[in-house]
C-alpha cells in the first residue's frame, strides 16, 4: 500500500528536452514565467499555448500525463474564475439579480487569469516530467552556488535532497513492515475517531523514528569514513556542461518571451 | 596498534583494553568475537571514526591521532558496514560509487573510469544507472564495496558485512572479498560471526571483553574447541566433525573445508 | 489447531503482476514443527502473511480452525491472536517506554483485564528466559540486541497463539544468542506443544528442529516432507540452488566417492561421526 507512492513524476526519455542541461531548463522556465505575467492580450496566450504544445510534442510526453498535472489545481481555477466573474465590474452588464451581477470585465479578467494559471502549471510540469530529481537537485545546487558567498550552503542543501530521495522508499517500506508487525499484535490502524486514530499511530511512528535516527547515525558514519567533509573541494562525476542545443533553447525561449510580452 | 585502549562514556568497563597487533600489507585477517566483545570499536579506530584513549594506531606509518593524517588514512583504509541500506548515499549506483572519489576531489573523467572499474571488480558492471533501492542485499553490499574500491585503498575493513544477507548474498560478498585479496592484493580485515567465513582468512584474531585473547591461523584457532566455546563462539562444523573422528583414533589433519575432510576420509 | 490452504494464488503489484504464490495446497496439523525454506523472493514471507490475515490471497481459501479467513467480514483479530507472527528483526517494532508495557501491548489489544495482562507478561518473559522483576521496568531501547529480540518475541507469545510463525529469528545473533533461540523454539514446541513455522536460511537449524520441511521456489511448493526426505534429495536441492545441512552434504559427498552404503539422513555431528567410523572400519 505505502510502497506504491512515487516520488516526483519524472518520465525517463531521450528527447532533446530531456537532454537539456537542467540549469538551462530552469533558466528557460524562469524567463518564460516572467513573460507569462507580462502578457497583456489573449493572442499572447495563444502563442504561448502553441509553444507549450510544441514543447510537449518534441519531448515525447504523453499529453494525458501533462493534463493530469492540472487536476489538483482544478478547484483553484474554479474559484479564481467564479470570484472574478462575480466581483470584477465594468463593461456591459450581462446579468443582474439584486446586487449580484455578471459584467463583461469580470468574464474577461477571469478567463485571463485562468489561462495564465493553466499555462504556468502545464509549463512547469514539463520541467518535472522531463528532469530526474537528481538532475533537478544538481541544477538547483549550481544555480544557488553564487549565493555561497553569502553563506547559503548550496551543496549541503543538495546533498540533503539527494539523501532524502534515496531514503524515502526505504522508509516507506519500513513503515509498511512495522505496520504489519503491529497489526499482527492486534493493533488497529483503521477504525475510531481522529483522536483515537492518531493515538493508534504511536506504535508505528515511534519505531519508525527510532529507525530513521539509527539510519541517519549509520549513514553519517559511512559518509565520514568515505572522506565526506562538506561541499568544499568536492568534484562531480556528472559535470554539467552547457552545449549548443542549450544555447539554442535559450535563444528560442527569449524570442518567445519577448514576442508574447510586448505583442 | 600499540597498547590501544578505548572507553565509551558512561560505561564502567573499557571497550578495548591493551590491544597490540600488526597487520602486513596483503594479509587477510578475520576478527571473531561475540556481541559486545569490542570488534566494531576496533574497526572504527582503524578508520579514524574513533580515536584511542591511550596508545597509538599507525596506518602505513601515519598515526591516526594526528588530525592532518585523517583524510589520508580514511582514503587508505576503506570501511564497509553491516547494514547495506544505511551506507548507500545516492539514488543511482554510479553516483554512490562516485561519492568517495568526489570527496577526494578527483577530476570528473577519472572518477568515471574508477567507478566503472570498481563496479567491474565487484561484478556489478551494467548496474550503473540502477537505483540501489531495487537491488538485493548482496548486490547492495557489493556496490558499497565498489564505493570503497573506487577510492583506491590499500586496506578494506569490513564490519560483519554478511550479517543481514541470505546465503546467496553472503557467497557473493565472500567471493568478492577473496578476489580483492587474492587478485588485487588488497589487505582485508574482516569481522564476522560466521566461523565458516573466518576460516578463509590467513589469520584469525579472537576477541573477548575488549581484548584479543588469541591469534593464529584458522587451523590453530579452531583446534581449541573448548576455549572458543567458553567465549560464546563456535567452530565450523567440519572442524568439529574432524575432532570427533580424531577421538575415535583417526589421525585427521587440521582440515578447514568440507572438501578437505571428504578427501581425507576417502584416502 | 488445523490449517488448510486450498489452491492459493497470490499476485501483487497490479501493473506487473508479480506472481508471489502459485497454486499452494497445504494442510498443517497441530503437532507439527515446520521448516519453511527457499530463496529470498520465493514467496515465504507472502505465505506467512497470508496465514496471519495481513494480506488476502488473489484466489483460494485459507481455513484456520474451521474458519475461512479469506471470507468477507471475518474477525481478523481473532485469527491474529491464534497465529502469532514474529517478523524479521522483531526488535525494530518495540515502541513502549518499558518492557512491561511493550509486551502488554498485544494482550491489551485483546481487551483482557489487567490481572490477566500482567499474568501473560510474566509468563511470556519467563518463557524467553528473561527475569520479570529485573527487566519489566527497563526501557527496551537500553537492552542488548539479543535481549531486545527476546522481548519482541515475548510480545507475540503474550497473545498466547496456538501457532507461532518466525521469519529468520536468528539473523544477526551471535552463536550463543542463536543457541538460546533454538532452545526456546525447541521448548515451545516439544514442551508447550505449540505449532511452529520457522523460516530460516540456516539448514542446520531446520534439520535440528523441524518435523516437516516445506521448500518454496518462485512461489511454488516444490518439496514437502520430513527433513530426512527433503535433505536426502540432494539433486533437487542443488537444482534449486539451496544449501544442505553441512553434515548431510559431507555424507552425500562420501557416498558419491564410493561409500555406497553410508546413510545421508543424519544431521548431528555425533551420529555422523559414528556412521563414518563404522563405514571406515568396514572398509579395513
Amino acid at each position: 500500500m505505502l510502497k506504491d507512492i512515487t516520488i516526483g513524476q519524472y518520465i525517463p526519455g531521450n528527447s532533446i528536452v530531456h537532454r537539456l542541461d537542467p540549469r538551462v531548463k530552469m533558466i528557460n522556465i524562469i524567463i518564460l514565467i516572467i513573460s507569462l505575467f507580462l502578457i497583456g492580450r489573449f493572442t499572447g496566450f495563444a502563442i504561448f499555448l502553441a509553444f507549450v504544445i510544441f514543447t510537449i510534442l518534441i519531448s515525447d510526453l504523453p499529453v494525458k500525463r501533462v493534463l493530469n498535472g492540472l487536476k489538483p489545481i482544478f478547484f483553484l481555477i474554479l474559484i479564481t474564475l467564479v470570484l472574478h466573474i462575480f466581483l470584477t465590474k465594468g463593461g456591459t452588464v450581462f446579468w443582474q439579480w439584486r446586487f449580484i451581477s455578471i459584467e463583461e470585465e469580470g468574464i474577461y479578467t477571469g478567463l485571463f487569469m485562468v489561462s495564465r494559471i493553466l499555462l504556468l502549471i502545464m509549463f512547469t510540469s514539463i520541467l518535472t516530467l522531463t528532469t530526474s530529481p537528481l538532475q533537478l537537485t544538481d541544477g538547483i545546487e549550481y544555480l544557488l552556488s553564487p549565493l555561497k558567498r553569502f553563506g547559503v550552503p548550496a551543496s549541503e542543501l543538495s546533498m540533503m535532497m539527494t539523501i532524502a530521495l534515496r531514503f524515502i522508499p526505504t522508509l516507506l517500506e519500513e513503515a509498511d513492515k512495522i505496520m504489519k508487525a503491529q497489526m499482527a499484535r492486534g493493533a488497529d490502524f483503521e477504525s475510531g475517531n481522529i483522536i483515537q486514530r492518531a493515538r493508534n499511530l504511536i506504535p508505528l511512528l515511534v519505531p519508525l523514528f527510532i529507525s530513521a535516527f539509527r539510519r541517519a547515525d549509520d549513514l553519517a558514519l559511512a559518509m565520514e569514513s568515505r572522506c565526506y567533509q562538506g561541499g568544499e573541494g568536492r568534484t562531480r562525476l556528472h559535470e554539467l556542461k552547457v552545449q549548443k542545443h542549450d544555447i539554442v533553447s535559450l535563444v528560442i525561449s527569449s524570442v518567445i518571451a519577448i514576442i508574447v510580452s510586448f505583442y | 596498534m600499540k597498547g590501544v585502549e578505548y572507553e565509551y562514556k558512561g560505561l564502567t568497563e573499557p571497550a578495548l583494553k591493551n590491544i597490540n597487533f600488526s597487520v602486513n600489507a596483503g594479509e587477510f585477517i578475520s576478527i571473531i568475537g561475540s556481541n559486545g566483545s569490542g570488534k566494531s570499536t576496533l574497526a572504527k579506530l582503524l578508520n579514524v571514526l574513533l580515536l584511542p584513549a591511550r596508545g597509538e594506531i599507525l596506518v602505513n606509518g601515519l598515526s591516526t591521532s594526528n588530525e592532518e593524517n585523517r583524510s589520508k588514512i580514511r582514503q587508505n583504509v576503506g570501511m564497509v558496514f553491516q547494514n547495506p541500506d544505511n551506507q548507500l548515499v545516492a539514488t543511482m549506483v554510479e553516483d554512490d560509487v562516485a561519492f568517495g572519489p568526489e570527496n577526494l576531489g578527483i577530476p570528473g573523467p577519472e572518477i568515471r573510469a574508477r567507478v566503472d572499474n570498481a563496479l567491474k571488480m565487484v561484478d556489478m558492471d551494467g548496474f550503473q544507472r540502477y537505483s540501489p533501492h531495487k537491488l538485493s542485499g548482496g548486490q547492495k553490499q557489493r556496490v558499497a564495496i565498489a564505493g570503497i574500491i573506487a577510492m583506491e585503498p590499500s586496506c578494506v575493513v569490513l564490519d560483519e558485512p554478511t550479517a543481514m544477507l541470505d546465503p546467496r548474498g553472503r557467497k557473493e560478498v565472500m567471493d568478492t572479498i577473496s578476489y580483492l585479496n587474492r587478485e588485487k592484493k588488497i589487505t582485508i580485515i574482516y569481522i564476522t560471526h560466521f566461523m565458516e567465513e573466518a576460516s578463509l582468512a590467513d589469520k584469525i584474531f579472537v576477541m573477548h571483553r575488549g581484548q584479543i585473547i588469541n591469534t593464529g591461523t584458522p587451523e590453530q584457532i579452531f583446534k581449541d574447541i573448548r576455549s572458543l566455546k567458553e567465549v560464546n563462539l563456535d567452530v565450523p562444523l567440519v572442524v568439529e566433525l574432524a575432532e570427533s573422528l580424531r577421538k575415535e583414533g583417526f589421525s585427521v589433519p587440521g582440515v578447514m573445508s568440507i572438501d578437505g575432510l571428504v578427501n581425507y576420509i576417502c584416502s | 489447531m488445523f490449517i488448510e490452504l486450498k489452491n492459493i494464488f497470490h499476485e501483487y503489484n497490479q501493473d506487473q503482476l508479480v506472481k508471489a504464490l502459485v497454486d499452494i495446497n497445504l494442510s498443517i496439523t497441530g503437532s507439527e514443527f515446520i521448516g519453511l525454506v527457499g530463496h529470498t523472493g520465493s514467496g515465504k514471507s507472502t505465505l506467512v502473511q497470508l496465514l496471519n490475515g495481513l494480506i488476502k490471497p488473489t484466489r483460494g481459501q485459507i481455513i484456520i480452525d474451521g474458519i475461512d479467513i479469506t471470507a468477507e467480514k471475518v474477525n481478523l483479530n481473532r485469527i491474529r491472536q491464534k497465529i502469532g507472527l514474529v517478523f524479521q528483526y522483531p526488535e525494530h517494532q518495540l515502541f513502549e517506554e518499558t518492557v512491561y508495557e511493550d509486551v502488554a501491548f498485544g494482550p491489551r489489544n485483546l481487551d483482557l483485564n489487567e490481572v490477566e495482562v500482567k499474568k501473560r507478561v510474566e509468563e511470556s518473559l519467563a518463557l524467553v528466559g528473561l527475569e520479570y522483576e529485573k527487566i519489566k521496568d527497563r526501557s527496551p531501547f537500553n537492552l542488548s540486541g539479543g535481549q531486545q529480540r527476546k522481548v519482541a518475541i515475548a510480545g507475540v507469545l503474550a497473545m498466547k497463539p496456538g501457532v507461532l510463525i518466525l521469519d529468520e529469528p536468528s539473523a544477526g545473533l551471535d552463536p550463543r544468542g542463536r543457541d538460546q533461540l533454538i532452545d526456546l523454539l525447541y521448548n515451545l514446541h516439544f514442551e508447550y506443544e505449540m505449532t511452529i513455522i520457522l523460516i530460516s536460511h540456516r539448514m542446520e537449524e531446520i534439520a535440528r528442529l523441524a518435523t516437516r520441511v516445506l521448500v518454496l521456489d518462485h512461489g511454488k511448493l516444490v518439496l514437502d516432507g520430513s527433513p530426512q526426505e527433503v535433505f536426502s534429495n540432494r539433486k533437487k536441492m542443488q537444482e534449486l540452488g539451496l544449501d544442505l545441512p553441512q553434515i548431510t552434504d559431507i555424507l552425500h559427498r562420501l557416498r558419491e566417492r564410493g561409500f555406497d552404503n553410508i546413510r545421508t539422513d543424519i544431521f548431528t555431528i555425533s551420529e555422523a561421526s559414528r556412521e563414518i567410523v563404522t563405514e571406515l572400519r568396514r572398509r579395513d
